[in-house]
């Protein structure tokens, strides 16, 4: 079928689709049914080529980094902004952005995919440049286990034609150097102060904390950070940035984006710009996202998993706020309720949590008494628990750790009855 | 007022502690606190030196590289569990240690590992993986709530008994309703969740045959299992 057909015919689908409500991967399903060779015929015609960002935390922010950095440095860039992250959304974002012809007017495509679908996209298309980030234990019950989600970044990296960043803090992802021949590698990492404050899994269940693989050298350090305030060194020189984006995982990221954007520019890289671009970037939908709700700040942090959840309880410091903790066990959250007792909670024994709740509020409450940690009450019903959360602390700022289906309520419930200023998406 | 001394050992900490094993270890310590005693958590690694006065043994399960670097440790310290067990001291193994308990693991490849044989089960790899919410019950504990996410399946042979039997779920394996083991006071289950936060009724076994064999009997205060019941609950209606 000719191109310009099929083209046609998606866009159809799409606008359809959205007139539907949602459905992002719809359109993207029926073109690569009629012609699935579209995604690969597209992409091919890009200067810079694609580059896939992947590993199992982080993907979404680290995605929205590098497209921003690189747009800063005045590149036209193709993205599935939708976060719909497998093939079929990758299509169905490439639609919005083609002319009738098919033709994709970017210099470059930055694609977020999860290591499952990555798998099986690089075989199709192989890409210039790939980022993995990490391995935590994420959706175990989808994957299995971790050594399986390890070989299957492998093998992405291994059909990468020119560049690959690897985290050097992460043994698992660092060893895939060790697979590579022919690709540039370069590593992101952070100095030995703040090593500790990054724990892998692998970290996390030794008690010997000298496995770092800190002789390898690196393309981009993270070497400092007070508060909001990160310093970056590559090449001698050192970049100091304050940032928007909040959580110390999404600014160890970040030195991931930067090593990615100098492989991409080389030597024309412009630092100034790089800065500037730094420094705007916000962090992804739910991702650390601030919303004001009656004059208060509440925070929505995402917690999928637990070096996630680890991970936020050291970022944000829980006094003066109040908390309250939604997990649910959807099918996209993962059913299993094991990984709660791998987070350590007792960082938020002095100040409590006023309410738990979702659909596991009482294996959340359980797991809490466990670690001495008192909370106000315990309310499954997420509608209630939010109304009563905001009611009963109109004077403080506000944070909820949630799960993925818990927050895509609460962001709907913040929507409807209060009234939303500044909702960054 | 000196509080009595239980000794918890937590078997191969660094390597085999997955899904939630921790919460398992750290049920096993609040409530002996709770009821009373001072429990003292030794965590042993491959090529450590075993420790002498074990209460209680805890292990749980591991990546297939974690599995690899335990093996020979094992087999060398498990003439001292099998005697441990013999003697009645209480251990609970969730998973991969489960497997290794047993007489071997043979893998889907024909690859057999040697377990340490202190229970009479064999385990063999396949390819289907059971993963899943899991209801068993069994006469002495009532209904054990949790979480399966294995592909060994395992068969129980004469010197053993189920730990309970498969309401909603796989269990040992896809051909029987059994799940889990139980020789002596040495109970192993397939069962994450964390299997003893929402099976307190299995930790106060543990914990009672643990203090029994030390102190001669188990004065115990009761603890509020209010929240611990609501939990039960809800786990028990979600879907597989």
């Amino acid at each position: 079928m000719p191109k310009k057909l099929v083209t046609i015919i998606g866009k159809a689908v799409k606008s359809a689709a959205r007139l539907r409500g949602g459905g992002s991967a719809l359109p993207g399903m029926v073109v690569e049914h009629i012609d699935p060779n579209f995604i690969k015929q597209t992409l091919s015609t890009l200067p810079l080529g694609t580059v896939i960002v992947s590993g199992t935390n982080g993907k979404t922010t680290t995605t929205k980094m590098v497209v921003e950095l690189l747009e800063g440095q005045g590149l036209k860039v193709f993205t599935n902004r939708t976060g719909s992250n497998f093939t079929r959304g990758v299509a169905a974002a490439l639609l919005g952005d083609i002319n009738i012809n098919g033709q994709l007017k970017a210099d470059i495509a930055v694609l977020e995919l999860d290591e499952a679908h990555a798998v099986h996209f690089v075989d199709k298309i192989p890409p210039r440049y790939c980022l993995i980030l990490n391995v935590m234990r994420d959706q175990l019950d989808r994957f299995g286990e971790i050594d399986h989600t390890a070989k299957l970044l492998e093998h992405v990296a291994q059909k990468t034609s020119d560049t690959v960043v690897l985290n050097r803090e992460d043994p698992l992802v660092a060893a895939i150097a060790s697979k590579l021949s022919r690709q540039n590698i370069r590593y992101f990492g952070l100095s030995p102060e703040l090593v500790d404050i990054f724990p892998s899994d692998e970290r996390l269940h030794t008690e010997n904390k000298d496995i770092s693989n800190n002789q390898l050298p690196t393309d981009v350090l993270l070497s400092r950070l007070v508060n909001q305030t990160a310093t970056f060194e590559f090449d001698n020189q050192s970049l100091t940035a304050d940032l928007e984006i909040n959580g110390i995982y999404n600014i160890f990221n970040a030195a991931a984006a930067l090593s990615l954007v100098r492989a991409v520019m080389g030597d024309k890289l412009n630092l100034s710009k790089l800065t500037s671009s730094l420094e705007k970037i916000t962090p992804a939908f739910g991702r650390g996202e601030t919303i004001v709700v009656g004059g208060q700040k509440l925070e929505l942090i995402l917690v999928k998993n637990p070096s996630g959840f680890r991970l936020g309880l050291k970022s944000f410091d829980p006094s003066d706020y109040k908390t309250m903790i939604a997990i649910n066990d959807n099918y996209a959250d993962g059913r299993d309720m094991s990984w709660l007792w791998d987070v350590d909670f007792t960082s938020l024994g002095a100040t409590g949590v006023d309410i738990v709740t979702g659909i596991r509020a009482y294996d959340m409450a359980l797991r809490l008494q466990y670690d001495k940690v008192p909370f106000r009450e315990v309310n499954p019903d997420i509608k209630k628990a939010v109304k009563k959360f905001i009611d009963y602390n109109k004077n403080s700022p506000k944070r909820i750790y949630c799960t993925y289906t818990a927050m895509l309520s609460i962001r709907r419930l913040l929507s409807k009855y209060t009234k939303i200023e500044g909702v960054i998406s | 007022m000196i509080k009595p001394v239980i000794d918890v050992v937590h078997l191969y900490a660094r390597d085999m502690n997955i899904y939630g094993d921790r919460g398992n270890i750290l049920t096993i310590m609040r409530r002996l606190e709770w009821y009373g005693y001072d429990p003292k958590l030794i965590e042993y690694n491959p090529g450590d030196i075993f420790p002498e006065d074990a209460d209680i043994i805890i292990g749980g399960g591991g990546q297939d590289s974690g599995q690899s670097k335990i093996q020979d440790d094992l087999l060398s310290i498990g003439p001292k569990l099998i005697n441990l067990a013999e003697n009645g001291t209480p251990m609970l193994m969730i998973c991969g240690l489960y497997q290794l308990f047993g007489k071997f693991f043979k893998t889907s490849t024909g690859e057999s590992i040697k377990g340490i044989g202190l229970l009479d089960i064999e385990t063999y790899g396949k390819s289907e993986r059971l993963i899943g919410n899991i209801v068993t019950h069994s006469q002495q504990f009532g209904d054990i709530v949790g979480y399966e996410n294995h592909s060994g399946q395992t068969y129980l042979g004469p010197k053993v008994k189920p730990l309970g039997r498969v309401k909603i779920g796989a269990g040992n394996n896809t051909d029987d309703d059994s799940e889990g083991a139980i020789y002596k006071n040495v109970i192993g289950t397939y069962l994450h969740g964390s299997l003893l936060p929402k099976n307190p009724a299995i930790a106060d076994f543990l914990i009672k045959q643990a203090v029994t064999n030390k102190y001669g009997k188990f004065n115990h205060s009761e603890i509020d299992e209010s929240l611990t019941q609501v939990a039960r609950l809800v786990a028990i209606k979600r879907p597989r």
